[in-house]
Order: structure tokens, then C-alpha cells, then sequence
């Protein structure tokens, strides 16, 4: 962590590549055979499922690679160039940055996720980056459930200089989120990060009450929430499909953030995620650090996903 | 919190069942769907092969030919090897040696180490009777150290004074010294959430594990990780060491190969289960249950528990007896009612029971839920004695009456009569059949046991299924 500074790139391509060195040395491994046959399909659909791409992703570029190449001689490499742009296809038209209209005064951004996804470090990180860009942000503590979770916002809005509307613990995260809209218009705000309770997604009164804030914000400003934004983790296995579907269908989620790409953990679970939903990627997350919040590149992140040079 | 994963190799498995002698053909065309299963319920591939490996060596040849029928025999195979995998037995929290006793909790970010930290210190000073200190050497996140503090006072466990810009290392010292001085026979350090790559952090745990020598180094692991799981607990183990494993967030929906993956590759045992946000939410973690949920057989041993919990035994007694006769009036019917919302609604008890994974997505579709049981229960309560005795003396003023009493309508009021009837009509069929009776649409030995009085009462009545319609 005390390295010195390097550029984005390179800080997603060292995150990236922990986790990509293994399935990236298991093309090579399987590929010296040269021959594309049964087996080696095989071993193939089993790296990517490796990365937590899922089964059905899995088999489905496992076939593209077989439908023209079954029999013939084919490289490593070229294996890996078919792999990230098979990939590359799927994450294209998700890719879309998380940029704050001027004409929503404020414009609202709501997070949400299950517990340790890393909401509150994403909204840190947000806030810093729009005051950064000069735009007047605030943010409500809506999790008050969590201990310490009010006072964990707090420090990030220290941090980075910006208000941070607060309740005591326990209190209704959907008045919260009213009364943080409702200050956030008078003072005429660019952007309102809300901030939410963790919750799992089976969770039914938990998901109710999720869907109750969205509900409350709509009615205070027009169109707002403008974007509710679902965390994932990329630890997170074939569940993380699941928790978009339900927050989905509760709370309208609009995009997704990806945290803890820094890991040996390879999120493929996004491929997946963008294959069945088609909601934008915003971001992805490759660290603790307030600076750690990258754009979401689909080619970067499906030629590091397959170990493509 | 398995049941994909049940679902699908009950489905599996149901064909295996239906088929007379079992070939060789027929165990590798099931092993295929096991893997598919296993792979989608995130247990990590290099563990689903190594069990696939076993499992077919297992099932092919005479242990299954000698069999009387093949399928549970398989179904046994694979139980066997899952809960040998998962760790054969309960494996509880050690706290004996010289107090105080160092517990170190680990993990990756947000996997749960706080929340997990003050389950352990609430249930070691409740239940064992232990003088608990928790402290947080958690100086990254920001208020990581409040939030232990104000769970502390919630569960009335005491916390280390917080002192700001102290570094781990001396916390955890600063830990065990007062400790020693105060009498504490257990000193709970929770630490920040680290990646297992970041070798600086990594270096400090280990150096924290080094002052401290914890009894108990606890792995701290999201049970919704997927593949990533094996590297994580196998670097954990590796450079800090750990004696087990807390799984988090078992509540959810996830299928929970994690679970298997790290056992698995680290031979430790999986200790603990969170099972919601409450401090009270932890539940020893038991490997033959959660296998058996895992192929389906149901969580039988946790609702007869659960059961014998609930339900008092003069109650059960009474109603053993009644069923025996075939007798079944209101007042039973509400008893069965308030002891179904008693064992956690009718989720609860269908997330224990087998092979009921598709009439729960179905119930979930179509929106019916426990409080249909509270207005059942309403007006059963609106009748009179006499009523609930006699539902035949209920005629079309009375039924007025208790609809307005219970604040339904008329339809309602007959439906429910209409149901009672089906029951009780169906528990004299049943009396008839004697021990042989059983629950239409569960498996073999479950069925006879809700419906032949295993369970007295305690089950889900016959009938049940009308309820949902």
C-alpha cells in the first residue's frame, strides 16, 4: 500500500492480474496440446468457471470457441484473443461511468447492496471524486441499523469535506433519506449520495423497506432516485445474479459497482450479470484508497479476466 | 439456506430412484448433474472433481449392486462423503487453556468480522459463563472501533478502551495485559478486514498472532464466495493459521459451496454459522444437517428439534391421541396453526422439511404468506366453544358473526371450514391406514413420520397443501 502512485490502469492491471495469472497460466497449460478437442473444451469451460463466471456463461464461450476452431490447431494467445473478445462483446454496451446530470438539483444516487459489499467506502470514494469536479455534494447516513455505520459516513464526509446528514441509530431510513433530499434542495446541492442499510436479498421486510425509500425519495423530487446503485462483491460467487434480480425488481436498480477487485477473487460474475441484465457497469473498485474507484473498461477488464497481454 | 442446491440433486436423484438396478451409465449421467450442481452452488471446481472422483468409485460396482435399491444408495454415498468433507462432527469454540484465552478473528473485508466478534463474546458470556473482553485492532476502517464499542454495550460485554493512533500490535498487547490484571478469561480481538494478496497486512496478523497467542484463530468467510473461497481460506490457513472457520450470512440464499470448498482445502473445521444481523443470530454449524439439506433429505433433525422445543408435550400427547381416533375438531386445527407460526411460519418449517423446494417457489409466486395462518387463527378464535367443537352447528348467521368478529368475509370464514373438513376427513382415512399412513407428495420415510404421529402434531397437517390454494 505505500507504493507510490500509479496510474489507474496499472492499479486495475495489478489487482487484475492476481487474479488472472492462474486461469491465464491454465490456457497456456491446456493449449500446448495445440489441438482444440473434447477435452481440452473441457478444461477450458472449467478455468472460466473458475473465475466465477458461471456455468452458463461458461459453456456458452467455450462453444463460440468450438463451433469454427473444433480440430484445428490453435495457440494459446489466439485462444485468449477469441476468450477476451467473446467477453469484451458482452461487457461493451453496459459500460457507462456514473456522471450526475447538472439539470437534477440535487441529483440523487442511491447505494445499495447486502451487508460488507462496501457501500459506504464506495460512497466515500464518490464524493471525493464529484468534489473533485467541483460539484457541492452531501450524504445521508441512511444505514441506521449498523453500529457505527452513521459514524463510519461521517468520517468519509470529514475526509473529503462534505456535509453528511445524520439520525440516530435505529431511526427510519426512509425519513432520512426525505429530510437529506429535502436539505440537499434548499441548499441546492449538485449530488445526494444515500447511503443504505446492508441487506440480503431474501430478506423480504428488509427489501420492503429498501422499496419503501426508493418510494419516499420518488415522491419528494421527480425522477429521483437518478440512479440506485447496486454494490457488488466481487468475492461474491453465482449469488451476486441473484442479488441483482431482487434489488432489481425492489428497488429499481439502475447500475452496478463492482468492490474488491483487488483480491485474488475475479469477479466474473459480472460477465454473467451484464449477459442476463444489461445494466450499466459504473465502476469498479480496486482498493481501499479514495483514488481506488476506477471506470469500468470492458476491454481491459475482459483481456485481464483471460490473461490476454 | 442450501436449497438450490437440494432442489437440484433431489431432482437428480429422483430419477435414480424411479430406475431399477443402477449402472454404471446411470451414476455418471448423475455425477454430471451433481458437478453442474456443485459448480453453480459455488463450491470451488478442484473440490467438486476431487468429490465427483469419490463419490463414482464409491457408487460404481458392488456396494451398489448388492443394494436393494440403487438410488438411496447412491444418495447415502454421496451424503456420506459430503458430510466427510463438511467434517464429521460438531466442533464447538475452545476456550480451555490459561486465561486469559486470545481468540483472533480474520477475514477479508466485510465478510462479517464485527458482527461475528460480539456473537462469539455474547454467547461465550452467556452461555459458558465466561468473562469476555473484546477489543478492535481495526484502525482502517473508518469507526470500526466504535461500531465493537457500541455492540459491546448493546450485548453488555466489555470493550478495550479505544486509544487513537495506536497501531494492532500494541493493541493486542494492551489487550492481553489488561486482561491478565482484570481477571478476563477471554480476550476477543477482532481485526481489519485484509486481503489475503496484501502481504504487509498479512504481516501484521501475523505479528498480532505472534504477541497474543490466540487459542483460536478464526477465519471469518461470507458463505455467498464463491470461487475465490479456496484461496482465501487456503492463504488464510497458510500464513496466519487458522483452527476454524465462522461462516456468515447463512440466512441468505446462496447455495453455500463455500462452505465445502473451505473445509475442504483446509482440513479446519467450519465452527460457527451466522444466521442473521441479531447478536443472537449464531448457530453452532452442523455438517450432517447441512449435507443432508444439501441432497435433499431435509433439515429433519433441526424441525424435530425445533419441534420438541415448541411444542409442549401434553399438547402433543393429547393430539397423538386424537389423531390415533381420527378426531380432529377447530380447536386442533388452530393448535397445528399457532405451533406452525411458533416453528418460524410456514418458511421456517419448509426450509427444514425435503422435497419441497418447488411447491416453495411456487409459494412464493403466488404471494401467500403467514399471515393467512393469523387470519385463519382469527376466526377460529371468533367462534364460540361449542362452534369449534361442532363446525356443522355453524350455519349461514353464525358465520356472519365470526366473520365480523375476526374482521374477514363470509368466503373466507368458508373456506376455512372447508379446509378443516378435508382435514379432518383426510386424518380419519388416516387413523384407518394406522402407521402405514402417509403424506401424500413426501418422500418415503418423512412422510410416515409427520403423518403417523413421529411428530405429534408438531408437522405440517395432513392436508396441508389445501392451505396453499
Amino acid at each position: 500500500m505505500s507504493e507510490q502512485k500509479r496510474s489507474w490502469f496499472q492499479r486495475l492491471k495489478d489487482g487484475l492480474k492476481k487474479s488472472t495469472s492462474a486461469i491465464s497460466d491454465g490456457i497456456t497449460g491446456i493449449f500446448t496440446k495445440a489441438k482444440l478437442d473434447a477435452d481440452t473444451l473441457d478444461d477450458l469451460e472449467d478455468l472460466l468457471i473458475t473465475s466465477d463466471l458461471g456455468v452458463g456463461v461458461a459453456a456458452k464461450l467455450t462453444e463460440v470457441l468450438s463451433k469454427d476452431r473444433f480440430d484445428k490447431e490453435i495457440t494459446g494467445e489466439e485462444v485468449k484473443e477469441i476468450l477476451s473478445s467473446e467477453i469484451e462483446k458482452i461487457l461493451t454496451p453496459v459500460a457507462k461511468p456514473l456522471t450526475p446530470s447538472p439539470e437534477h438539483k440535487p441529483h440523487v444516487i442511491l447505494m445499495a447492496g447486502v451487508n460488507g459489499a462496501g457501500k459506504t467506502t464506495t460512497i466515500g470514494k464518490l464524493a471525493k471524486k464529484y468534489k473533485g469536479e467541483g460539484k457541492s455534494v452531501m450524504l445521508a447516513a441512511g444505514d441506521t441499523f449498523r453500529a457505527a455505520a452513521v459514524e463510519q459516513l461521517q468520517v468519509w464526509g470529514e475526509r473529503t469535506g462534505v456535509p453528511v446528514v445524520t439520525k440516530e441509530i435505529g431511526s427510519d431510513a426512509a425519513a432520512l433519506a426525505f429530510e437529506a433530499l429535502d436539505r440537499a434542495v434548499r441548499e441546492k446541492v449538485d449530488v445526494l449520495l444515500i447511503d443504505t442499510a446492508g441487506r440480503l436479498q431474501n430478506r423480504e421486510e428488509l427489501m420492503d423497506e429498501l422499496a419503501k425509500v426508493v418510494r419516499v425519495i420518488g415522491k419528494k423530487l421527480d425522477g429521483a432516485p437518478h440512479d440506485t446503485v447496486i454494490v457488488l462483491d466481487a468475492t461474491t460467487g453465482q449469488n451476486a445474479v441473484h442479488q441483482v434480480e431482487v434489488f432489481q425488481k425492489m428497488a429499481k436498480i439502475t447500475g452496478i459497482i463492482m468492490t474488491k477487485l483487488d483480491g485474488s477473487a475475479r469477479g466474473g460474475v459480472l460477465v454473467a450479470c451484464a449477459e442476463k441484465f444489461g445494466l450499466p457497469v459504473h465502476a469498479i473498485g480496486v482498493g481501499e484508497s479514495i483514488e481506488d474507484l476506477q471506470p469500468f473498461d470492458p476491454k481491459e477488464f475482459a483481456r485481464t479476466l483471460v490473461g490476454a497481454e | 439456506m442450501f436449497d438450490s442446491l437440494s432442489d437440484r440433486l433431489s431432482g437428480i436423484f429422483d430419477g435414480l430412484t424411479r430406475r431399477g438396478a443402477l449402472k454404471e451409465s446411470d451414476v455418471s449421467a448423475a455425477m454430471r448433474e451433481v458437478r453442474v450442481a456443485l459448480l453453480e452452488a459455488d463450491v470451488a471446481l478442484p473440490v467438486v472433481k476431487d468429490f465427483i472422483k469419490k463419490v463414482t468409485e464409491k457408487a460404481v460396482g458392488q456396494e451398489v449392486l448388492k443394494s436393494v435399491t440403487p438410488g438411496q444408495q447412491v444418495v447415502k454415498i454421496v451424503n456420506d462423503e459430503l458430510v466427510g468433507m463438511l467434517g464429521s462432527e460438531a466442533s464447538t469454540i475452545n476456550t480451555a487453556g490459561v486465561p486469559p484465552v486470545a481468540i483472533l478473528m480474520v477475514g477479508l473485508q466485510g465478510s462479517g468480522k464485527t458482527t461475528t466478534t460480539a456473537k462469539i463474546a455474547k454467547r461465550l458470556t452467556e452461555k459458558d459463563k465466561k468473562k469476555v473482553l473484546m477489543a478492535s485492532l481495526d484502525v482502517r476502517r473508518p469507526a470500526a472501533q466504535e461500531q465493537l464499542k457500541v455492540l459491546g454495550e448493546q450485548i453488555g460485554v466489555k470493550t478495550l478502551p479505544i486509544i487513537t493512533g495506536q497501531m494492532p500490535v500494541d493493541i493486542a498487547k494492551r489487550a492481553m495485559d489488561s486482561a491478565k490484571l482484570q481477571g478476563f478469561d477471554v480476550v476477543m480481538l477482532d481485526t481489519a478486514g485484509r486481503l489475503h494478496v496484501d502481504q504487509s497486512l498479512m504481516a501484521e496478523v501475523v505479528a498480532v498472532r505472534d504477541t497474543t497467542q490466540p487459542l483460536e484463530t478464526l477465519l471469518v468467510a461470507d458463505s455467498l464466495t464463491g470461487q475465490d473461497a479456496v484461496n482465501v481460506a487456503k492463504e488464510f490457513d497458510a500464513q496466519v493459521g487458522i483452527t476454524g472457520v465462522a461462516l456468515t450470512r447463512m440466512d441468505g440464499d446462496g447455495r453455500g459451496g463455500a462452505a465445502l470448498s473451505m473445509r475442504a482445502v483446509t482440513g479446519k473445521p467450519i465452527k460457527l454459522a451466522g444466521t442473521g444481523e441479531k447478536m443472537d443470530a449464531l448457530e453452532d454449524f452442523h455438517p450432517e444437517r447441512v449435507a443432508s439439506r444439501i441432497l435433499g433429505m431435509g433439515d429433519v433433525v433441526s424441525l424435530v428439534e425445533k419441534a420438541a422445543e415448541t411444542i409442549e408435550q401434553e399438547d402433543a400427547e393429547k393430539m397423538a391421541k386424537k389423531m390415533a381416533k381420527g378426531e380432529f375438531d377447530l380447536d386442533d386445527l388452530r393448535t397445528q396453526l399457532q405451533q406452525m407460526s411458533k416453528l418460524g411460519g410456514m418458511k421456517g418449517v419448509l426450509n427444514m422439511l425435503p422435497g419441497i423446494g418447488k411447491m416453495k417457489s411456487a409459494l412464493n409466486q403466488s404471494g401467500v404468506d403467514d399471515k393467512v395462518f393469523k387470519r385463519q387463527e382469527a376466526i377460529i378464535c371468533s367462534m364460540t366453544k361449542t362452534e369449534r367443537k361442532k363446525p356443522q352447528l355453524i350455519n349461514a348467521s353464525r358465520k356472519k358473526r365470526i366473520a365480523a368478529g375476526a374482521g374477514v368475509g363470509v368466503p373466507e370464514v368458508n373456506k376455512l371450514l372447508k379446509m378443516h373438513m378435508q382435514m379432518a376427513k383426510m386424518m380419519k382415512k388416516m387413523s384407518k391406514m394406522g402407521k402405514g399412513g402417509r403424506m401424500p407428495g413426501l418422500p418415503g420415510g418423512m412422510g410416515g413420520m409427520l403423518g403417523g404421529g413421529g411428530l405429534p402434531g408438531g408437522g405440517l397437517p395432513p392436508g396441508f397443501d389445501k392451505l396453499l390454494k
